[in-house]
């Protein structure tokens, strides 16, 4: 009699593993701890806690393949490190190229804000649903943001400004606590220049330089007049803020289900399978980051 | 993909020596996994694990019940991701698959059960994972029913049958076993020895035996209209009264056949030359697992820590998979430091008893 030994069973033979590696195609079976390496090609200071990094991923191949939608996240590797989950903040029309904007929050965080251009961190995703911007064309825009807010906020904004035609009134609207917290001061002067574009900074705490208006976000509000039944907002920033946006939005007649905020969580995984997002049976991280209001006050605890 | 391929159910009947055969067989190439009794309770009860064979008579395939399931051969306690190599301003990432075949014997219904709910989960789900794959894959499943301990409730459950998941499954005539084959891996292994075909007897006989299984259930718990329930009694006094019993220590997690929570964090090695991502299974009920960036904790106390695992157990696993994710064990309620145990917490829930 031959010997009987179990047959192993390689998964790495599995065809589509052999594939190139694309995280858009969820169909088949991925090395899904594969990462993109990307090079840092330029550091930005924003504020004193956050500075934006430009990343380009190194292989021709998985450059031309990575695309995104806005609103959706990537896990960034800092070797040895970690790997932390971060919205993109750039124009989904740049193939390969990315743009994260990061607050100097924990150890991964610290690590890249010590990290200078060249240097190599790895990408995977990119992952989660994205504001539904084909859903809101013909349609005026509500785009607010609080704080950090504005990162994850700046993908949609690049939408909407590159594509103006496709949208009726443009609103965008963004608050903090102090001149000093705004980001990307640098840019609200392109956004102001575009034709047709509403754009209105506020903030809580001015200091002697600022001339702009002082107050909370949702006295911006108060000066614009859409008609609710053809408006969607995107509204991004902490709970609390996206709490009294939304509840003030909806005064104003827009439904809850046009309305979309982008939530947080821990993530150690991005694919639905730690549970650390999980929110009741949602996870932040495949059905999320972006909701309609509607499911997140159904969400128990959400916020 | 060749996954766990279904295949009409096969029923033959084998002796036990020739069933000792078959282990010999199994055993001369490849590492076996069984039920191993390793000491005894203070009470002198036996205490029980998954744990590898040498031989034959190591195994012993009447156990009630082990401490740990064998989630652990699936999805390891502590499991490297991948490594990072660094270079001279650069690094490269290596991943390896763990694809050593193995079997393990003697598992119970309940906990094939609990792996047929994991499948759901790493092999059906948007992403499947190559780590989980390629385990169980290269896992050969011989399963064996026995009559369940008092506290069980697997079958309130309804997972004290098991249609699918295994290789073959066993159930115990006294001088012979009444196997259930449900692949051509295991078809083919038990060509090895000498087989019967089943007669109306032998039939008759394992009706018996599954009924001597299903009398075998002492606890039975009410389970109809839960998820409702549970979203119904979300500020409920059950949770704090049970809440403040909770150590929140993780113990029902680490013992649980379908708790798949985990964590990850690097190593770097101590010259600096290489880094390991390690997935560490991780628990809902310890303090910082909701905890984000910047110090905000979603579930800083533990009554609402507890809460979240029954949520997930019984109603946000209902909503992804039509189906509870508690297979009705019990390891949670007799491992539980606090004397929580799940039987209770639902009746009280059910009851409104606070």
């Amino acid at each position: 009699m031959c010997p009987m030994s179990l047959r192993a069973y390689d998964v790495r033979q599995e065809s589509s593993m052999n594939l190139p590696l694309d995280f858009n195609d969820r169909a088949g079976l991925k090395p899904v701890d594969r990462v993109f390496k990307a090079e840092i090609t330029n550091v930005i200071r924003l504020t004193e806690m956050e500075k934006l990094f430009h990343l380009r991923i190194e292989d021709d191949a998985d450059r031309g393949r990575f695309t995104f939608l806005p609103g959706q996240f990537v896990m960034i590797e800092v070797p040895g490190y970690g790997e932390v989950p971060i919205s993109i903040s750039s124009s989904a029309s740049n193939k390969g190229y990315i743009e994260l904007c990061i607050r100097n929050a924990g150890t991964v965080t610290n690590a890249l804000h010590r990290a200078r251009r060249g240097a190599k961190v790895g990408i995977r995703g990119p992952f989660g649903t994205h504001f539904p911007l084909q859903r809101m064309k013909g349609q005026s825009v509500l785009l607010i943001a609080g704080g950090l807010g504005l990162a994850p906020l700046r993908a949609p904004i690049y939408y909407v400004t590159e594509n103006r035609s496709e949208f009726k009134d443009v609103h965008i609207l963004y608050g903090t606590k102090s001149r000093q917290q705004l980001l990307f001061d640098y840019q609200y002067e392109s956004w102001r220049r575009i034709d047709d574009v509403n754009i209105q900074i506020i903030v809580e705490e001015p200091d002697d330089s600022w001339t702009g208006p002082v107050g909370m976000i949702t006295d911006l509000l108060d000066d614009v007049r859409v008609d609710p039944n053809e408006t969607y907002a995107v509204v991004c920033g902490p709970p609390v803020m996206f709490k009294f946006v939304c509840q003030r939005l909806n005064r104003m007649g827009i439904p809850m289900d046009r309305m979309f905020v982008s939530l947080e969580r821990r993530m150690q995984c991005g694919m639905g399978k730690c549970c650390r997002c999980n929110v009741g049976a949602t996870y932040t991280c495949t059905d999320g980051p972006v909701f309609d209001y509607w499911s997140v006050i159904n969400l128990k605890e959400a916020i | 993909m060749t996954i766990l391929g279904a295949w009409p159910m096969l029923f033959k009947i084998l002796g036990k020596g020739e069933f000792r055969s078959l282990v010999e067989i199994i055993l001369e190439f490849n590492e076996i996994i069984a039920p191993k009794k390793i000491g005894n309770k203070a009470d002198g009860e036996p205490i029980h694990q998954f744990l590898p064979i040498n031989a034959f008579e190591e195994m012993d395939l009447d156990y009630r019940t082990t401490e740990f399931s064998a989630k652990t051969y699936f999805l390891p306690y502590r499991e490297n991701l991948c490594k990072f190599r660094f270079g001279d301003d650069d690094w490269d990432q290596e991943i390896a698959y763990r694809i050593q075949p193995r079997a393990i014997i003697g598992l119970r219904a309940y906990d094939i059960n609990a792996l047929v709910k994991l499948d759901k989960v790493f092999i059906r789900g948007q992403f499947p994972s190559p780590y989980y794959i390629s385990r169980r894959e290269n896992t050969f499943v011989v399963g064996l029913d026995h009559v369940p301990l008092e506290d069980e409730f697997s079958q309130s459950m309804g997972a004290d049958i098991v249609t699918h998941g295994f290789d073959l499954f066993l159930t115990d005539l006294d001088d012979r076993y009444f196997v259930a084959i449900a692949s051509d891996r295991g078809f083919n292994l038990l060509n090895r020895v000498e087989t019967q075909e089943v007669t109306d007897d032998d039939t008759q006989d394992y009706k018996d035996a599954r009924q001597r299984i299903l009398d075998g259930f002492k606890t039975h718990i009410n389970v109809h209209n839960l998820p409702n329930l549970l979203d119904l009694e979300f500020t409920s006094e059950v949770w704090k009264k049970w809440g403040a019993k909770c150590l929140s220590c993780g113990s029902c997690a680490m013992v649980c056949p379908t708790c798949y929570c985990y964590g990850v964090r690097e190593e770097v090695s101590m010259d600096f030359t290489e880094a390991t991502r390690v997935k560490q299974l991780y628990s809902c009920n310890l303090l910082d697992f909701a905890e984000v960036a910047g110090g905000h904790n979603f579930r800083p106390d533990q009554e609402t820590r507890l809460k979240y695992r029954y949520y997930h157990q019984h109603r946000g696993f209902v909503e992804d998979y039509d189906e509870p994710k508690c297979v009705g064990c019990n390891r949670c309620g007799r491992v539980c430091l606090a004397g929580i145990n799940p039987a209770a917490v639902i009746k009280d829930l059910y009851e409104e008893n606070f």
